[in-house]
């Protein structure tokens, strides 16, 4: 069962090492963390994909993690109204002769290419990470020589 | 915001803010690193305790902490001095008490540089500390140890640590500097939701067999006197976990002994067959409930803890509380609700109590069984004794006989587990606790950990009673080997052992060897009636098991070695 936690932190060093290191011994695996500055700057904000077998790990995840000093808020975010992106950069195989095509395959996902070479490009795709486990699907025939990503941030919508 | 004196380094600075704090004494060991700090301990001020190890001072600091509820205050150096350390730091980690650990560190450019005498104290220590720092600017120190002192000692307490690079400590502060502690992210739960408190004792007043599990909350949270009014009000029994020990009077008709897996067996049919089981400040250890899926199979579980983290961490609870064990007990008694009519379970309790009591084979008089030994110092000292003990079989029977009355009263190494932990948390307890006899109970096996602490008896006047029951093996391992293994001793009997009469001596110690069981009590008494240390070697059975017993992963109510009297 895949969750969202984010947690907003004091930005001290050593903050994410606390972090990994609770999820670590506890024998959680994160499938993608990433941190970052907030409105605050004394403040960052750290999003961690995990892979929990029950709604009950997830909550001893979120108190593990709360119990931090320097850990100010920790919120499961997953079944809340959310926002969330990701950002992949793909470097692909393309041949003069099959840039057109691909252009056409990028358009619904509206990704864009960022750089160009003699043999390949570079895509840039933002989404939920289902869009772009989708892109890549798509784009794998081309041949990927090289993806990087960045893996989930994101927070609660705005109140209606 | 304070302004700099100009004058003052950070070591001077350092001690100014503890002797604020109302340190009453530092346990440690200098060093390279901390040697401006220790040059600003020679002006005096708070007095140190010069231990012979740096896991001697954090167990002695632990000691100190256990008796007195105060925090412990530890310097060591850095490198080695840190990494001796961890023991004990990971130690007061697992039964949250309270230290304030400094750590010397090498001078800010060298650190990450391989430097000579230096670890990564912050990556080692993170996953033992409640929190941990370390001092990049020296005006940062006043408000760090402040936040240090209130991290360690509220909430469920812990150990931090504060790692102090040499320049820090060595370099004249100029700056202004702030001394108040601002932790926005921590805020500790102490009152308990009014709500749950209700739910609770709506559980009580249905309950037909309710039993109390008092573990080491109740001691941190100073709670024993509200948790007795409690009991006796709403006549529920108690079991104590093995940190729990004192909360109530063992002679008290409600007390159903330790539970777990050394624990009696009334109090473990008591745990299984209970209908409300009310959990104040006690994690679950597994060596209480080694088969979670299994315990109190027929009750609703109320769990009362300062740390949200352990409620429902190993067993699923339907009423849980946040709070402080004082402040939800309070408020618990101010929740009026008709007592619950208890009488036959406590009378099936107390037939249980009588009829299967913790028992040894009284009847041999061939050798001196360690149980006995324990019962012959239990009443030499009327049970009032602050008992420290080591790890293994002997802290076991201590806990089975020792006629323990009050909170503070053990001092034992339960969620860790360290072995030489007795001679130096023993110091530690006394030097907290001077006005009461204390006595130290400790196996062969770990006292040699830690002997080398003995030179502080002398040094200090610490009149410690120091009891070594020598089963020439290392008896918990042997027994383990010999109930699940086959009998395989492998490498838990001691094949040649010092002379440790000779060891007090060469320690300026009294020391004495008792063989004869038949005139061990009279010499006891006679050891026992002197003022001073003094080290007691006991020669006990060295084929004695601990029981009864519930095997690992076994439920509660499955326990071998069962005597019926």
């Amino acid at each position: 069962m895949k969750r969202i936690i984010t947690a907003c932190v004091n930005n001290y060093s050593g903050v994410l090492n606390r972090v990994t290191g609770v999820l670590n011994r506890r024998q959680f695996n994160i499938e993608s963390i990433s941190v970052g500055p907030t409105e605050a700057t004394s403040i960052s904000r750290i999003t961690i994909v995990l892979n929990v077998a029950s709604l009950f790990e997830a909550e001893q995840v979120t108190k593990q993690l709360n119990k931090q000093i320097d850990v100010i808020k920790v919120s499961d975010i997953t079944d809340e109204p959310h926002v969330e992106r990701e950002l992949a950069l793909i470097k692909l195989n393309t041949p003069a002769a099959t840039r057109a095509e691909l252009l056409s395959v990028m358009e619904p996902f509206r990704a864009n290419i960022i750089d160009v070479g003699a043999k390949t490009v570079v895509v840039q795709v933002t989404g939920t990470s289902e869009k772009i486990d989708a892109f890549v699907d798509v784009v794998r025939a081309y041949g990927i020589k090289q993806m990087a990503r960045t893996g989930v941030t994101g927070f609660l919508r705005s109140s209606k | 915001m304070i302004e700099a004196t100009k004058s003052e380094n950070g070591s001077q600075l350092l001690l100014r803010t503890l002797k604020k704090q109302g340190v009453e004494m530092i346990f440690g060991y200098p060093g390279g690193a901390v040697l401006p700090l220790y040059d600003a301990l020679y002006d005096g001020g708070i007095p140190h305790i010069l231990a012979r190890h740096e896991q001697g001072a954090l167990h002695a600091a632990e000691g100190y902490a256990k008796v007195t509820g105060k925090p412990g205050v530890v310097i060591v150096t850095s490198g080695p001095g840190a990494t001796n350390a961890i023991t004990g730091i990971a130690d007061a980690m697992s039964d949250s008490l309270p230290l304030v650990v400094f750590t010397g560190q090498v001078a800010t450019p060298g650190i990450g540089k391989d430097a000579f005498q230096e670890a990564d104290v912050m990556g080692l220590t993170m996953p033992i500390t409640k929190n941990n720092y370390q001092v990049r600017d020296s005006k940062d120190l006043p408000r760090m140890i402040n936040e240090a002192f209130q991290i360690a000692t509220t909430g469920r307490k812990g150990p931090v640590v504060i790692d102090l690079p040499k320049d820090i400590s060595l370099v004249k502060i100029s700056e202004k500097y702030q001394e108040t502690v601002d932790l926005p992210s921590y805020q500790p739960t102490v009152e308990p939701n009014t709500l749950q408190i209700q739910k609770m004792m709506t559980a009580l007043a249905a309950a037909k067999k309710p039993v109390i599990l008092a573990g080491a909350g109740v001691i941190h949270g100073e709670a024993s006197t509200e948790l007795l009014v409690f009991a006796e009000k709403y006549n529920v029994p108690i079991v104590n976990t093995l940190l729990g020990l004192g909360t109530i009077s063992s002679v008290h008709e409600l007390f159903l002994g330790m539970g777990g897996m050394h624990g009696s067996y009334t109090a473990n049919m008591a745990l299984t067959e209970c209908d409300l089981l009310l959990n104040i400040g006690s994690r679950f250890d597994d060596r209480l409930a080694s088969a979670p899926k299994d315990f109190a199979p027929n009750a609703t579980i109320v769990h009362i803890d300062i740390d949200p983290a352990e409620i429902g961490k190993v067993i699923e609870t339907a009423i849980p509380i946040v709070a402080d064990a004082k402040a939800a007990l309070k408020k618990a008694l101010n929740t009026p609700i008709t007592p619950p009519d208890t009488q036959e379970w406590r009378q099936q309790n107390k037939a249980r109590k009588a009829q299967y009591p913790f028992s040894y084979d009284r009847e041999n008089t061939d050798e001196i069984k360690p149980q006995k030994v324990i019962e012959i110092i239990g009443k030499l000292t009327n049970g009032e004794a602050i008992i420290v003990t080591d790890v293994g079989q002997h802290q076991m029977w201590t806990a089975q006989f020792y006629p323990f009355r009050y909170a503070h009263q053990l001092v034992t190494s339960g969620g860790l587990g360290t072995m030489g932990y007795g001679i130096p948390a023993g110091i530690g307890a006394k030097l907290g606790a001077p006005e009461k006899e204390v006595v130290v109970i400790v196996g062969d096996g770990g006292f040699q950990m830690t002997n080398q602490e003995l030179a502080i008896l002398n040094e200090y006047g610490v009149d410690l009673k120091i009891i070594i029951l020598n089963n020439q093996s290392l008896g918990m391992v042997r027994q383990w080997q010999e109930k699940f293994h086959n009998e395989r001793r492998s490498e838990s009997v001691f094949r040649t052992q010092p002379d440790f009469v000779k060891m007090a001596e060469a320690y300026q110690i009294k020391g004495s060897r008792l063989a004869n069981p038949a005139t061990l009590e009279q010499e006891l008494t006679t050891i026992f009636a002197e003022k001073g240390p003094a080290l007691i070697e006991v020669l006990v059975s060295t084929t004695e098991h601990v029981l009864p017993m519930i095997a690992p992963g076994s439920p509660n109510d499955q326990m071998i070695g069962v005597v019926n009297r």
